[in-house]
């Protein structure tokens, strides 16, 4: 059934957009990430342009983060004082991250900027957890000696001024770093369409030492919150939130998201973080593959605008 | 009808054509109005014609020929050449052509140059190559012959189906009655679409008409469009609104505990 993407102003076929959804929302589910990464290149493929996949998928991953966020905020498992604080950093990244993204576009680099950022990030991030979680399997299987975390040992970070108590997660640090963090995340989550959970998680973890039982929920009450503020930024700025594609790729993407969380029960934590790793990876290698490879058209075009 | 009527009798009046009383040219559209919905996947227009003709027409040596023109509405588009810069492809030289058709059809009932000569295509702007694309060069606007971002421009619309040309689009019913079909693939741009029909014989133009259709997007398409558009931020707030419900929807329709 073909429906007409009234912004994208593309027809695609409804079913192949909710499978998309649905088999987004179980990875996303499966690894407790967003899924944004996978989207929005998905979104590209099948022919939306790359401004409107981006600014759409934000969208998505607002309502899927959302209904994820109150799970977590039900087992009281996520941390609202850290979450605002990322917050706060956060909506300057967006602005930030929307405003780049719109000067990007006059300058036709908007695609380049884009594929560079997936390649660098997903390459980088790719690699970090393949090799984290090749050594966690390797240390289990073959019985060698866990590295301990020593308690109480700080990065210089945390010391700087501006000092916050953050109590669910029981650190006392500087607020600059979060701010920091929260920016990042803003600011690549506005320009590559991500909510930035796979890249928030370990941040929290190996960065501010925030306890695992709170890093999930913190990051999705994060990633939702900023989803939602670069929706209405991209709405207001751009005009490129498709409400027709953001729906149904939601409705897909929340009950796909369900199945996969049960399914990543069963499966033993590291080999979870290696199957992600993996995925990330790949959707890296595939975006340097199209920037390095001669295209197969040099030319391209862009509407700029109607004339009146 | 008498619009066409009118401007056939204009033409004569001019002295574009032949002296006698020429033929006149009456055209009719399918439809005037072309209305995007939901399960909207492109359409198909059908264009009738008829030739004319009275006592005094002069006999013609040959057949009739047709051009039919169906310009889109204009809009401002850039042409992107990418090239390998420190090993990867960017785009590094672009064109931006003003007034440009977003759609533009070429039917003709057969090839361009048997129809009419080289200085007459030109001069009444038949045919793609023909078509006028103007150019922002600097802060100025012109034609700039040769470029290879022209025809580049009309390579890729070509194959998005934008723009087109076919030599044997106009089919003769019979001698002086003709049909032809406008193709109007989904990507087309809404707006006011301009037919303009030439009537041929003996290589020389013998009658114009022109007629419109409109593509408009109607009911909740049109509401989402002018929404986003004109109440960017309100709309933003909705799209917002949307998602907080489908996720909180979702987790009581999931919830396990």
């Amino acid at each position: 059934m073909q429906i007409f993407l009234p912004i994208a102003d593309i027809p695609v076929n409804v079913f192949l957009v909710l499978a998309m959804g649905l088999a987004v929302g179980f990875i996303s589910g499966m690894f407790g990430i967003g899924g944004g990464f996978l989207m929005t290149p998905l979104l590209i493929f099948i022919g939306v342009q790359p401004a409107v996949a981006v600014a759409s998928v934000t969208t998505h991953v607002a309502a899927s983060s959302f209904s994820g966020a109150i799970a977590y905020w039900r087992r009281n498992a996520l941390d609202v004082t850290l979450a605002l604080t990322l917050l706060a950093g956060g909506i300057v990244g967006s602005a930030g991250g929307v405003a780049l993204f719109t000067w990007l576009r006059a300058l036709d680099q908007l695609d380049l900027m884009i594929g560079l950022s997936y390649v660098t990030l997903l390459g980088i991030v790719g690699l970090l957890m393949v090799g984290e979680s090749v050594r966690a399997i390797v240390r289990t299987h073959f019985g060698g000696p866990a590295v301990l975390r020593r308690p109480g040992s700080h990065a210089w970070f945390l010391g700087l001024p501006l000092k916050l108590r953050f109590k669910r997660s029981k650190i006392y640090a500087s607020a600059i770093p979060v701010l920091g963090i929260g920016f990042i995340i803003g600011f690549l989550g506005a320009i590559m369409g991500i909510g930035g959970g796979f890249l928030l998680v370990p941040m929290l973890i190996y960065l501010l030492r925030v306890p695992t039982g709170t890093v999930i929920g913190t990051s999705m009450v994060l990633t939702f919150l900023t989803m939602l503020s670069a929706t209405i930024l991209h709405a207001a700025t751009n005009h490129l939130v498709d409400a027709v594609l953001a729906l149904i790729l939601m409705v897909g993407g929340v009950i796909g998201a369900q199945f996969g969380a049960h399914a990543g029960q069963r499966i033993r934590g590291e080999w979870l973080r290696l199957m992600l790793g993996l995925l990330v990876l790949a959707v890296g290698l595939r975006f340097a593959f199209e920037l390095i490879v001669r295209p197969e058209d040099l030319y391209s075009i862009r509407i700029i605008g109607s004339s009146p | 009808m008498k619009r066409a009527f009118a401007a056939a009798l204009a033409l004569a009046g001019l002295g574009a054509v032949p002296a006698a009383a020429a033929e006149h040219l009456i055209t009719a559209l399918s439809d005037h109005r072309v209305l995007i919905t939901s399960n909207y996947s492109g359409v198909e227009l059908v264009l009738f014609g008829s030739v004319e003709r009275d006592d005094e027409s002069p006999l013609r040596k040959g057949p009739y020929d047709i051009v039919a023109t169906i310009t889109g509405p204009r809009e401002t588009l850039r042409a992107r050449r990418k090239s390998r810069v420190l090993g990867i492809w960017v785009n590094t030289r672009a064109r931006t052509f003003v007034d440009a058709p977003s759609y533009l059809a070429v039917l003709a009932s057969g090839p361009l140059e048997v129809i009419t000569n080289a200085e007459d295509r030109r001069r009444l702007q038949v045919g793609l190559t023909d078509t006028p694309l103007p150019e922002l060069i600097h802060n100025d606007i012109g034609q700039v012959a040769n470029d290879p971002f022209r025809g580049e421009l009309i390579r890729l619309m070509r194959e998005r189906g934008l723009y087109s040309e076919e030599p044997n689009a106009v089919t003769f019913l019979t001698p002086t009655l003709f049909r032809a079909a406008i193709k109007l693939p989904a990507e087309v741009p809404i707006g006011n679409y301009q037919v303009d029909v030439k009537l041929f014989a003996e290589g020389k133009m013998l009658a114009r008409t022109d007629s419109t259709f409109d593509i408009v997007k109607v009911g909740f398409e049109q509401f989402v469009v002018n929404a986003a558009q004109e109440h960017g931020l309100l709309y933003g707030f909705a799209t917002a609104l949307m998602a907080l419900l489908t996720g909180w929807i979702a987790s009581v329709a999931f919830r396990r505990d």
